[in-house]
């Protein structure tokens, strides 16, 4: 983003080698269609918050709120009778409580990976994606944060899990990845939470300017902080942009990282093992570009946003989607292979249990929405039909969620002891939380999308082709 | 500013400088090169977006953010240390597996989010502090036009502060440079 010092002298300096071998031009593909204006972005962007409250964002809106209540009924029974409630009895101390918070603190992990991670590789397609990810991951990691939480049993000691000096004058333990883990989640949901805000000041400082009453006047001029635009603040800003960038890439991957020591740390059969910190970034990034795909789609054809998202961003998206759904392949074969490579009896009992033992049903649900349905992204015209790619994106979601079941109940269920094996299943209070999350997500994201601007406008209209300097100079 | 002109009548009619609106980024980038060249040291662009070599044209120095953020990470990285040793070594010795009370491995990766934590306040608050934001009165926020900034319009402002600056010469350098719509701004 800011390669600053470069100035108009860069573009006239080509090797004369070139002129020789004359290489074809490939052409850039663009990344708003139809070339469209600068004002037509910020009046596309700025109309959704501005115009009249469309009716089916009310139906959306309350039905999201209708799902959202169950995890809070579930969550006051549960506070009420006490952790019990949940499918929990040894072995089995850690059941849905962790695959859910695993899955939606995954999901969150596409979001920076578009916002941090693609913008320090320069791809600029991630303009029109990254404030719509970056709400997601806000969103994704509230709905995450709820379970450790609640899982704590009496969460009105949750504070605990911070270092604070208290009465009983005791300190945590920090060689627990658990206590890893909280400075790693805080410190994500802080970050990310920062990185979407001053990401979105010019944008709101759009939205001020338009600002029809005193109201939305009041609030969006609270809230840009007063930008003006000026040269002088966009060259602090772009620095700390690539900054925050530069700094939510480590991060990023150490949170799933740390998520995966959790399990990895541990001694149980099918945890113990090194492949988990790459495995584990992977599947995350591959969960939340599902995530993103089932987001964006539908609000790509309710605002018929398709000259900003273009064919070309929805082929990016779906072969990244393609190359991390390969890697979690991958990471699933080698898991196999080292278990009988290891030679570890229990390692091996371990990984034929979770294929063939009583949750086989569960690994291959895993397989074949994680492994299989991805690989149709080799086909174009799979990539092009829309509806077949939101399909996709929705097995993805249902395989990640899968893979975080095998992975804590399989090994769990079949740890050393045959005494005390056991079989997991949820009660209505599991299925009541975990469903009503959809319900939290899904509320905070609608509310995004009407009050705030869902795209980078600024980002946007800098790299669109007009946006360049020396357009039509050459 | 009115308020000020109220407290202050001898105040009234004080320029701020003067504005002048261009329409592309080209166009916006050579004005600002000419600006730069003709010696002046207080004025600004206002784009809505980044526009990528401006701050060469405008010969402005890289930014010092990152010496925020390096001194936000040292900060952190040394917080996150200190904090396990006092807690589990000094005030409340934690025997675990027998092991040393304390470790720079295991303190390793809370140190690592600190440091990312305070890096990334670090880079925040420097960003505000050097761009003086929030500032939610500006004089160049003082004229009819003023959304054109955060949509479509590129514009250069010249202050009267600036040594170089005389009205009738820097209305003259606005025009020649291309500048349309050029303004007095109030302060």
């Amino acid at each position: 983003m800011s390669e600053s010092t470069e100035t108009a002298v860069g573009v006239a300096e080509i090797p004369a080698v070139l002129k020789e071998i004359n290489p074809a031009v490939l052409k850039r593909p663009d990344l708003v269609g139809h070339n469209r204006s600068f004002s037509w972005i910020t009046e596309k962007i700025c109309t959704i918050t501005e115009e009249k409250t469309p009716k089916w964002w009310w139906i959306c809106f309350c039905v999201a709120g209708f799902i959202a209540s169950f995890t809070i009924t579930g969550l006051i029974y549960q506070v009420g009778t006490g952790v019990g409630v949940w499918g929990l009895a040894n072995p089995m101390n850690w059941g849905w409580a962790i695959v859910n918070f695993v899955f939606w603190i995954g999901i969150g992990h596409a979001g920076t990976l578009i916002s941090a991670i693609l913008c320090l590789l320069k791809q600029k397609w991630r303009t029109s994606i990254n404030r719509s990810a970056e709400a997601m991951t806000i969103f994704a990691v509230v709905c995450a944060g709820i379970f450790p939480v609640f899982h704590v049993g009496r969460v009105w000691f949750a504070y605990w899990l911070f270092p604070f000096p208290n009465a009983n004058t005791i300190w945590p333990n920090f060689r627990s990845p658990l206590l890893w883990d909280v400075f790693a989640v805080s410190t994500y949901a802080t970050v990310s939470v920062l990185f979407w805000y001053v990401g979105m000041i010019p944008d709101l400082a759009t939205l001020r300017d338009r600002a029809k009453n005193k109201v939305r006047q009041v609030l969006y001029g609270i809230f840009s902080m007063g930008w003006r635009g000026s040269n002088r603040h966009w060259n602090n800003y772009e620095m700390m942009y690539l900054l925050l960038a530069g700094l939510a890439t480590p991060l990023v991957l150490s949170v799933h990282t740390i998520v995966s020591f959790d399990f990895a740390v541990a001694l149980v059969p099918g945890w113990h093992t090194t492949i988990f910190p790459p495995y584990f970034v992977a599947g995350a990034i591959f969960s939340g570009f599902g995530m993103v795909l089932t987001l964006m789609l539908p609000l790509r054809a309710v605002y018929k946003l398709d000259d900003l998202i273009t064919q070309y961003h929805i082929d990016c998206m779906c072969k990244i989607t393609l190359a991390t759904g390969s890697m979690v392949g991958y990471a699933y074969a080698m898991e196999f292979f080292i278990a009988w490579y290891g030679s570890n009896p229990y390692e091996g009992f371990a990984f034929v249990n979770r294929a063939f033992g009583p949750y086989a049903w569960a690994y291959w649900i895993m397989i074949s929405c994680n492994v299989i349905s991805p690989q149709l992204f080799w086909f174009k015209k799979v990539r092009r039909n829309t509806a077949l790619v939101w399909v996709i994106s929705i097995f993805v979601n249902v395989g990640m969620w899968f893979e975080r079941f095998v992975i804590t109940v399989t090994s769990l269920a079949r740890e050393f002891m045959p005494s005390s094996w056991g079989y997991y299943s949820p009660t209505v209070v599991d299925i009541f939380t975990y469903v009503g999350t959809f319900g939290v997500f899904s509320v905070l994201f609608l509310l995004f999308v009407r009050f705030l601007p869902i795209m980078a406008m600024a980002e946007i209209k800098a790299v669109s082709p007009q946006a360049d300097p020396h357009h039509g100079h050459q | 500013m009115r308020r000020r002109s109220k407290l202050n009548p001898a105040m009234t009619n004080n320029c701020y400088g003067l504005i002048a609106a261009f329409d592309t980024p080209a166009d916006v980038m050579q004005a600002a090169e000419k600006v730069r060249d003709a010696g002046y040291q207080r004025w600004d662009v206002i784009t809505p977006f980044p526009v990528h070599g401006l701050d060469g044209a405008m010969g402005l120095k890289r930014s010092r953010v990152p010496r925020f953020t390096l001194a936000g990470g040292i900060t952190g990285f040394i917080t996150g240390m200190l904090m396990v040793v006092y807690m589990n070594m000094v005030d409340y010795p934690l025997i675990v597996g027998g092991k040393p009370l304390f470790s720079p491995i295991f303190a390793f990766p809370v140190a690592y989010e600190l440091t990312i934590l305070f890096s990334a306040f670090g880079a925040i608050i420097g960003m505000f502090l050097l761009n003086r934001l929030p500032m939610h009165y500006h004089p160049v926020m003082n004229r009819d036009r003023v959304a054109q900034a955060s949509d479509n319009r590129f514009f250069i402002v010249l202050e009267s502060r600036d040594h170089h600056f005389k009205n009738e010469s820097a209305r003259e350098l606005l025009a020649e440079i291309g500048g349309k719509d050029i303004e007095e701004l109030e302060d």
